[in-house]
């Protein structure tokens, strides 16, 4: 749906392309949020996270768009190790995610939302000032693309529609997200069209080679568009699944045992200390 | 499924336009200087019936010569709250600012240019130290900058009579390099029976730049962002932090450049008690110019017309010959409708709930 930036197949160190982590764990304090997390989330395809409240979903975005750092571990993108000094680099690197809450100033205007913090300028430093123009027509093509054609740039966020400030979020994320989009399922209640053109998104941005992950509550929807699934709980990895190895309702019966897991992994792990490893 | 579907065949979640005119009147309401720009012109007929004298070129004088330093100082406070902080000391570093200014010039011998340089960096240091107790305490800049205030008070006061012997510091325009100073920092111009200070072209100066920057760069992008979302801005990885220090710093340096007005024009320094009341009616310049205490919302230009409003009230009042107290009721009244208006523009703004 971009197509900005998005450059041609790349294999990385060990061939492959995407994100991954490598033993990862991230603390806040002393407690650890994520601990030796080692997943991958290959490009053209999406990977669906799921797991309850607290089992480190949240963290694992943060760590991802470059918003917290980890403290073990590797996070690669593209086979290369790389640490994320603010969300600024996340996005440099091709890195686009769809906040939680949207991540959207009600008092700016649309424009101004879409570019925030990656403005287009022009002229040379004390003149350097935003390409108001260039800025004004990406948005309304961007938005046009996703689905709210005619949207007027210049008005504040605030007016837009609940489902408009999604499409917003997404438009923002598919024009700077070359190489991989994270998207956190918006809390916000979505109807069947909106949520119909956010499927269609991700499916366009699987098909253009982007490493997509989609963090969620729901397995039924997981199922229907996801190619891998994570399952998280505690902050650890409850279980790996790609789409052979599971249907809607063993995904379904897996999300609400993470519990049961949790304590199975914990007590496994207890006697066989390798397994924490893995 | 990796195909493209087609996405016009899908329902449009949008809402039909808004009638025209409310359009209009909601584009009207967006600007943050309208109250202000409305209330100014009711002051000002006001006044013009009962002290006509105002609109004399005298009476203009004496209104610009106020609003003027007020408004350098509303401005660069105005972009403070835009980005959700406060700056309490900006009254008392023009204090402090000019009185370095003094004793390096009086009292250590410097030229008038290394005085006023090394008095900025002075200024400057100030406003970094604001700027990174609030980042990094996350303490609301209102008690940190208090603090700020009170120490800069304290020591200019002590720190002028232990070096000088007095509270005032005279005879500076002997000083080498005066002369340039006072064209750049001093000049006045004679208009019928008026005399304007060249505070008058500063002051449009800064109120002009800080609106480009405002609206028209990333850094002002930020600072909007910094104030309205500060969750989203960090999300997106705007620079908060660093945004807020040079915010601070900005602040200070407009501090330093009314202080260094005052010292030119009298040639002199006078370090005294100054109260808060300076370092508020900054911050009521700029609400009455439209900010949104909350932040994320003001302008640079509402605060120069607050700064007027505030002039004219002022200029008006001695005019006709009232007492003086009746300013400071006639602006808390201000003050309130403001701070009313205000509020009903934030919540149109706001009306949708942020998801």
């Amino acid at each position: 749906m971009s197509g900005d930036g998005s450059d041609p197949p790349r294999p990385g160190l060990d061939g492959v392309r995407g994100l991954a982590l490598r033993g990862v764990t991230v603390r806040h304090g002393s407690v650890p949020a994520l601990s030796r997390v080692t997943a991958t989330f290959p490009a053209g395809q999406i990977s669906c996270v799921l797991g309850e409240n607290g089992s480190g979903k949240s963290t694992l975005v943060a760590l991802l768009s470059g918003l917290r750092r980890h403290d073990e571990g590797e996070l690669l993108v593209d086979g290369t190790a790389v640490r994320f000094r603010s969300p600024r680099a996340a996005r440099a690197a091709g890195i686009a995610t769809v906040w939680e809450d949207l991540a959207v100033a009600p008092l700016l205007s649309v424009w101004r939302n879409f570019f925030l913090g990656a403005e287009p300028t022009r002229g040379v430093w004390p003149l350097r000032r935003l390409d108001l123009d260039s800025a004004r027509a990406t948005t309304a093509r961007a938005m046009a693309r996703v689905g709210v054609p005619g949207v007027d740039p210049d008005q504040p966020a605030s007016r837009l529609q609940a489902g408009e400030r999604q499409s917003l979020a997404v438009a923002r994320a598919l024009h700077f997200g070359a190489r991989a989009l994270v998207i956190d399922e918006p809390t916000t209640p979505m109807t069947v069209a909106r949520q119909t053109l956010f499927g269609q998104t991700i499916l366009d941005a699987r098909a253009q080679g982007l490493a997509v992950v989609v963090i969620t509550n729901n397995p039924r929807y997981a199922h229907l568009i996801g190619d891998r699934f994570l399952l998280l709980a505690g902050g650890q990895v409850a279980g790996t699944l790609t789409r052979e190895d599971v249907d809607a309702d063993g995904l379904t019966a897996l999300m609400a045992g993470g519990d049961q897991l949790r304590v199975l992994t914990d007590a496994l792990t207890a006697l066989h200390p390798e397994l924490g490893d893995r | 499924m990796a195909d493209r579907l087609s996405v016009s065949g899908l329902p449009r979640a949008g809402a039909p336009r808004a009638a025209r005119g409310r359009w209009v009147l909601e584009r009207a309401l967006t600007r943050p200087s309208l109250p202000a720009l409305v209330a100014l012109a009711l002051v000002v007929a006001f006044f013009a019936l009962k002290a006509p004298e105002l609109l004399s070129a005298r009476g203009l004088a004496g209104v610009v010569d106020v609003a003027a330093t007020l408004g350098i100082g509303g401005v660069a406070v105005a972009l403070l709250l835009v980005a959700g902080q406060f700056d309490l000391s900006v009254g008392v570093l023009a204090m402090s600012s000019a009185a370095v200014t003094a004793l390096l010039v009086g009292h250590a011998g410097w030229g008038m240019w290394p005085a006023l340089l090394a008095s900025l960096a002075c200024a400057l240091l100030v406003g970094v130290v604001n700027g990174v107790l609030v980042v990094n305490t996350g303490l609301p800049s209102f008690l940190v900058t208090l603090a700020t205030f009170l120490v800069l008070q304290g020591t200019t006061l002590a720190g002028v009579r232990a070096i000088a012997g007095s509270g005032r510091i005279s005879g500076l325009d002997d000083a080498p390099g005066w002369s340039s100073a006072a064209t750049l920092f001093g000049s006045t111009a004679q208009l019928g029976d008026g005399r304007f200070r060249v505070s008058l072209l500063w002051w449009p100066g800064v109120t002009a730049v800080a609106t480009w920057v405002l609206w028209r760069t990333k850094f002002g992008n930020a600072v909007f962002a910094s104030g309205g979302a500060r969750t989203a801005a960090r999300e997106l990885g705007v620079p908060v932090r660093r945004t807020t220090v040079a915010l601070f710093c900005l602040s200070a340096t407009a501090g330093w450049l009314i202080g260094t007005l005052g010292l030119v024009r009298f040639a002199a320094v006078q370090v005294g008690s100054a109260g808060l009341a300076t370092g508020i009616d900054f911050i009521v310049v700029a609400v009455l110019g439209g900010c949104l205490l909350a932040g994320g919302y003001g302008s640079a230009l509402g605060a120069s017309i607050g700064a007027l409003l505030y002039a004219v009230v002022r200029q008006g009042i001695t005019l006709a010959g009232w007492d003086p107290p009746w300013f400071q009721a006639l602006l808390g009244v201000l003050l309130v409708v403001a701070l009313v208006a205000n509020a009903v523009v934030g919540h149109r703004l706001k009306g949708v709930p942020r998801s």
